[in-house]
């Protein structure tokens, strides 16, 4: 065994048990991150008669982009700037397969 | 079902947050969701919506526009969120809502299940028994790139030592690009094969170092839904990617967050993914 540089919740060896026996972590280890790119990006997005939804429409890219430039507390914000947009013209194929996936 | 809060109309500042749809059953008890309301359940035509009560002075429009600037109230509510979500997945086929679907009252939730009865169907059956991976492939910080030409015979020893430091100086001046074009033409093979072990897959956007902590180029940031009979294979894949190309790491199983983004806005459901 390699405990060293893996994961603890992904041992290195037992391949499939890996997957199958590895379960949940709970929700509070769960990496803020991942959780995000689901919650914002995943899940079923109802429209219409919703008081508020934060899916898809500008409220929340605006203000990740605010809450981002508050977590970097250097850089003044720019308000229309892409906040990965740096990182995927840098990406695979510059990022060509997120427009879908955007908040 | 609830005892303090009667659909309420006209409940004063009272929302309703919806947290998901699932078929009827036997579910968590006691569930604390956001701002530790008591979850509940709102049954109709044999789906379920999975709600609390929420302040609107919190959760209206404009509070939250200023509250989504507060990255802890964020992160309290997501968690929140996502601790309703997977008790319910745990106990079965769960449709996830995104964050922040909230309603005027139970009223309003009942006629969703009526109206969209057939979409969340749709989706409870594509996601069921399945569960989502999460893959995420960083650049290998510091990897020589690859020799051109094989070194050695296989079978033949590694080098010494001070051969694979003279090695590893040559192959530097390769430049970084280079390694970075290998490691990402990799990293687009591991998603197409974790693809076709799935039922379904997606790629989220790379995420920000400000938020991952990881300053390395995030090459892959993929999502799998898969059967529950193909998880070994599934590991079997990732572990012939974990090379020194890439630094390839598993999140999960999640409730199917990924495979659940249908926009129920139009008339016509997007259909799954």
């Amino acid at each position: 065994m390699t405990p060293g540089e893996t994961p603890a919740y992904l041992p290195e060896r037992s391949r499939g048990a890996a997957l199958a026996a590895q379960g949940r972590l709970p929700p509070e280890r769960v990496a803020l991150v991942d959780l995000l790119d689901r919650l914002l990006a995943g899940g079923v997005v109802i429209a219409g008669d919703v008081v508020l939804s934060i899916a898809g429409i500008d409220l929340v890219r605006i203000s990740l982009r605010a809450l981002l430039g508050s977590v970097r507390g250097t850089e003044p914000f720019d308000p229309l700037g892409e906040p990965y947009g740096r990182r995927a013209a840098e990406g695979p194929g510059g990022g060509r397969e997120s427009e879908d996936d955007l908040w | 079902m609830c005892e303090n809060h009667p659909a309420a109309p006209g409940g004063v500042g009272q929302g309703v947050y919806l947290y998901a749809v699932t078929y009827g059953g036997e579910f968590p008890r006691n569930l604390l969701g956001v701002m530790d309301g008591m979850v509940r359940q709102v049954p109709h035509a044999g789906l379920v919506a999975h709600i609390s009560d929420v302040p609107l002075d919190r959760f209206g429009e404009e509070p939250l526009r200023r509250s989504l600037e507060d990255l802890t109230w964020v992160e309290g509510v997501a968690r929140a969120h996502h601790r309703v979500v997977e008790a319910l997945a745990a106990a079965g086929p769960t449709a996830p809502v995104r964050l922040v679907t909230v309603y005027i009252g139970e009223e309003q939730v009942r006629d969703l299940l009526d109206r969209r009865h057939d979409a969340f169907a749709e989706i409870l059956s594509h996601v069921a028994g399945r569960r989502e991976w999460g893959v995420k492939a960083y650049l290998h910080r510091e990897t020589p790139p690859p020799s051109p030409v094989p070194a050695a015979a296989p079978g033949a020893g590694a080098d010494s030592p001070g051969m694979a430091y003279l090695r590893r100086k040559k192959e530097n001046l390769r430049g970084r690009e280079d390694l970075w074009r290998a490691a990402a033409e990799r990293a687009e093979r591991l998603h197409a094969e974790l693809g076709r072990v799935a039922v379904a897959s997606r790629r989220h956007r790379p995420q920000d170092p400000q938020l991952s902590g990881r300053s390395e180029s995030m090459l892959l940031n993929g999502a799998y839904l898969v059967d529950p009979a193909r998880e070994e294979e599934f590991a079997a894949v990732l572990d012939g990617f974990r090379d020194r190309f890439l630094d390839v790491e598993l999140t999960g199983p999640w409730a199917p967050y990924s495979f659940t983004s249908v926009d129920l806005g139009t008339d016509r459901a997007g259909g799954v993914r």
